[in-house]
């Protein structure tokens, strides 16, 4: 088969957009379509979108090249990404997976095979952290990556074995839950909290909800019942509920695990936010990389439409009308930032906005909109259920209940450890049975890093705030290698909307590949502390505010790690001039001595 | 409350000088009005304020001690003064009473920092560029006191489109300001640009079936034509009419009042 099987006629293109528009006419759902089909998205595909949407060519092409799931040249029949990410990732067992399998299918990383059979690249975390090395193939995960199993994978590409061929089991993805508590010991009973929140009522409800003491599991910490108040007061001609499963950041997974076992709980919390606030319209946004998750999903939802708790007249009262529509996004960190989600969701480029105003009063489509994390949702529900009282029993004065941790890395039983707020980072390293600890990064690239002189300290809005991601790393681990994937990371994730970020990214990951290259000096470590000084301060939304953390915090932390590696003397040049060569190297075929400047 | 809102209290203070606003305006709007001077580069008063090109980022000081804010703020020694927050003037409405400093060595040191990553990671070369003298970001780094691009230059390749027939599209010198994007949409009612890709590959594209300007209609008289703050978009066969020595920012001074104008007007001479 080559390539051509799969570029259409004109026609066929638009009976399969026609076809395509009219099951959903969101333009993520659209444009993964056309992906999937004709393995990638041609200019006529943009042209014949746009029209049969009735938006702007311009808005679909800058769509098409803003995420990363989507190309404009055709990928491999078997589209292969592997993660990247220090605890999923394809050097997490000690081996460079990505190499081994591209020499394997005789294939470059990022350029599509010429028998158009196979593709292979590498793609920011994909959330199995718990299972090993990872791998998206054609969108479904594989995880416990090992050499063995490369070698296998290869071989079932290479005699173009259909997926239903393949071990079945390779595609489970099993929870792996260590500890449970407050929410996870339990799980709702579809309905009931709903139950529980129309016999309080709307005002009874938001106090509920506010009495409970929650803050927003994503890191920020808002009061959730805040948030909602401020949404049900703001005026608009439609309220909107969204729940942010595009659980982006790397080393968190405790979303994935809450879609997939505790989806009632989620919807639940959904329906009872919609309730307060006035609702009739809620969207999950489910990040691209969890899209195996959306058949379950749906069902759950269908379920819930038959039991009466979506749909008109919700438990029979006259008024309450509220549905869920999924949305899948398509590989964009920056998605998980809540108003370049709503962007996202409105079928554009996932830019931030400018706040204020915020979302609880301009949102999705200019109206107002509660968004908030899965687990807060999940929370909620339970919340609605059993009553703020019982959800104070547990957590801190400022931190009230639990919180679910993604554990990941260097220990012995990686998987979600819920606990509640105000456990010690030393406590989760005893449990998960991390020995010879090196350093603890809380919160993902984007958190903190620490060392031992850290551990003392606790999760909890007052101390460590942090999404879920919590990756340990042994003293084997190079932990300069680390930040230079963290700094690669950002880099890659910025949207590049204000300069700081976009261009203050690509200066520090830059910086770090010179040093861990050798050639870096004082001046590289000055001039990285001062450029990520800036970018934190300077920069547009929270990824630009939190891209230098794993730099400064490690130049803080653990100075020697950039120290050992530094070229003797003040100044090393940081142009490479045999680097410089590596084109005319290509261009001629030759790599021998002597097309080498030593 | 709504009547103290209307009384002397409407103001706010930029460098130690009491500036008047009024409601619904940022604080650019009402330094602008009051004629002092926020270096911007993305900011073009009646089009819709971005807050991209980080510029005009001003910091405004808390009221309340910085103590009390989370481990993001202060997990770090690096943190610079953390008793003020740092915001863009173009977007962040003035509020009574606000403590703004922005004409500080220390601002305009990271203002100098933010156009030399912006000169880096384009291709600006400007003795060989026919918008020298009448550009921007040039005007910007001499105010700065720039003297080099600082940073290793990225030499992006981009594309250079020259199909059309009056008008000339040279990326390599976009900063992806959007101001041609907004003014297309907002004042000329087309929609000619957009920006596409991401992080460093972000670029300006053209909205037509083609991806070319020939097919678009953009036409020489729209503002997204004349509003371009760099050398990216130009209108063909007038590039040297005007004398260096004679160009706008040889003759003005970045901050002067109602220079926007001047700006604008590309086609007469600016020394009138």
């Amino acid at each position: 088969m080559s390539p051509a099987i799969r570029t259409a006629s004109s026609e066929q293109l638009s009976a399969f957009i026609a076809n395509t528009c009219s099951k959903s006419s969101h333009l993520l759902h659209v444009l993964h379509e056309l992906q999937h089909r004709f393995l990638h998205i041609s200019p006529e595909a943009v042209i014949e979108v746009a029209s049969f949407l009735d938006l702007p060519p311009s808005q679909v092409e800058s769509a098409v090249e803003f995420y990363s799931f989507f190309s404009t040249v055709p990928h491999g029949r078997f589209d292969i990404l592997l993660s990247n990410c220090t605890s999923c990732g394809y050097t997490a067992n000690g081996q460079d997976l990505l190499q081994l399998l591209c020499d394997r299918l005789h294939v470059l990383t990022g350029k599509t095979r010429d028998d158009g059979l196979v593709s292979v690249d590498e793609t920011s975390c994909i959330g199995m952290c718990d299972h090993g090395a990872s791998l998206l193939v054609n969108g479904r995960p594989v995880t416990g990556l090992d050499a063995v199993k490369i070698m296998r994978i290869a071989e079932l590409i290479e005699t173009g074995t259909p997926f239903e061929n393949w071990p079945a089991e390779w595609f489970d993805i099993s929870d792996s839950i260590r500890k449970i508590g407050l929410l996870l010991s339990e799980d709702i009973t579809a309905g009931n909290g709903l139950r529980e929140s129309l016999m309080r009522g709307i005002d009874g409800t938001l106090e509920e909800i506010t009495q409970s003491g929650l803050r927003g599991r994503g890191g920020a910490g808002f009061s959730t019942g805040m948030k909602w108040k401020f949404c049900a007061e703001a005026e608009g001609s439609a309220h909107y509920v969204i729940c942010n499963a595009d659980e982006g950041e790397p080393g968190t997974f405790k979303d994935r695990i809450l879609l997939q076992s505790h989806a009632d709980a989620i919807f639940e919390g959904m329906t009872t936010c919609a309730y307060a606030i006035g609702a009739e319209l809620g969207f999950l946004y489910l990040r691209g990389e969890y899209r195996y998750l959306s058949p379950h999903l749906e069902a759950v939802l269908a379920r819930r439409r038959e039991q009466g708790l979506l749909g008109s007249s919700i438990l029979g009262r006259s008024g309450f009308n509220f549905d869920i529509e999924i949305v899948v996004g398509a590989g964009a960190y920056i998605c998980g930032e809540e108003s370049a989600l709503i962007e996202s969701l409105e079928g554009k480029r996932g830019v931030p906005r400018n706040r204020p105003p915020f979302p609880v009063t301009h949102g999705y489509l200019g109206q107002p909109t509660v968004l908030n994390n899965v687990e807060t949702f999940v929370a909620a529900a339970h919340i609605a259920q059993n009553g703020s009282a019982w959800f104070r029993t547990t957590g801190t004065m400022k931190s009230p209940g639990s919180k679910l941790l993604s554990v990941s890395g260097d220990c012995a039983y990686p998987g979600i450890y819920e606990y509640p707020f105000g456990v010690s980072i030393k406590q989760v390293l005893d449990d998960c049975g991390a020995e010879d600890v090196q350093a603890v990064q809380i919160g993902g690239p984007a958190g903190t890093l620490i060392g031992r002189s850290g551990y003392k300290r606790i999760i909890g809005f007052e101390d460590l705030s942090t999404g879920g991601s919590f990756m340990v790393f042994g003293r084997k681990r190079d932990l300069l290698d680390i930040i230079v994937n963290f700094s690669r990371f950002f880099a890659h994730e910025s949207c590049g909307f204000c300069t700081p970020c976009r261009v203050g990214t690509t200066l520090l990951k830059n910086a770090m590949n010179k040093i861990a290259k050798g050639q870096g000096t004082q001046y590289d470590l000055d001039e990285m502390e001062r450029i990520g000084t800036l970018i934190k301060r300077r920069s547009h939304c929270g990824l630009g505010q939190t891209a230098a953390n794993p730099i400064l915090n490690g130049l803080q932390r653990f100075p020697q790690i950039f120290r050992q590696r530094l070229a003797r003397g003040d100044f090393e040049p940081s142009f490479d001039l045999d680097a410089a060569l590596e084109e005319a190297r290509q261009i001629t075929h030759r790599d021998d001595a002597a097309a080498h400047l030593e | 409350m709504e009547a103290k809102a209307e009384t002397a209290a409407n103001t706010i203070n930029i460098d130690g000088q009491e500036i008047p606003f009024e409601h619904g305006q940022t604080i650019m709007d009402a330094a602008f009005a009051a004629g002092v001077y926020i270096p911007h580069l993305c900011h073009r008063p009646g089009l819709t304020p971005h807050g991209s090109c980080k510029l005009c980022t001003v910091d405004i000081r808390n009221r309340i001690s910085a103590s009390s804010t989370s481990d993001r703020r202060r997990q770090t020694k690096f943190t610079v003064d953390a008793d003020s927050r740092s915001v863009s003037a173009c977007t962040t409405p003035a509020a009574a009473g606000q403590q703004i400093s922005s004409n500080t060595p220390a601002l305009n040191e990271v203002r100098k920092t933010i156009t030399q990553m912006l000169f880096i990671e384009g291709n600006h070369l400007c003795p060989s560029c026919e918008k020298s003298g009448d550009c921007t970001l040039q005007a910007v780094a001499y105010h700065l006191g720039m003297l080099d691009g600082h940073f290793p230059q990225f030499f992006p390749r981009r594309e250079v489109d020259a199909s059309h027939p009056t008008v000339m599209l040279d990326r390599d010198r976009c900063i992806l300001c959007e101001l041609c994007v907004r003014a297309s949409r907002e004042v000329d009612g087309k929609n000619v640009f957009a920006i596409a890709g991401r992080g460093t590959a972000a670029h300006l594209i053209v909205n037509s079936p083609s991806g070319k300007l020939a097919d678009s209609d953009l036409e020489t008289g729209d503002m997204a034509v004349h509003i371009c703050p760099v050398g990216a978009i130009l209108i063909k066969e007038q590039g040297y009419e005007v004398p260096i020595g004679r160009r706008t920012f040889d003759l003005h001074h970045l901050g002067e009042a109602g220079l926007e104008k001047v700006v604008l007007a590309k086609t007469v001479y600016r020394d009138e």
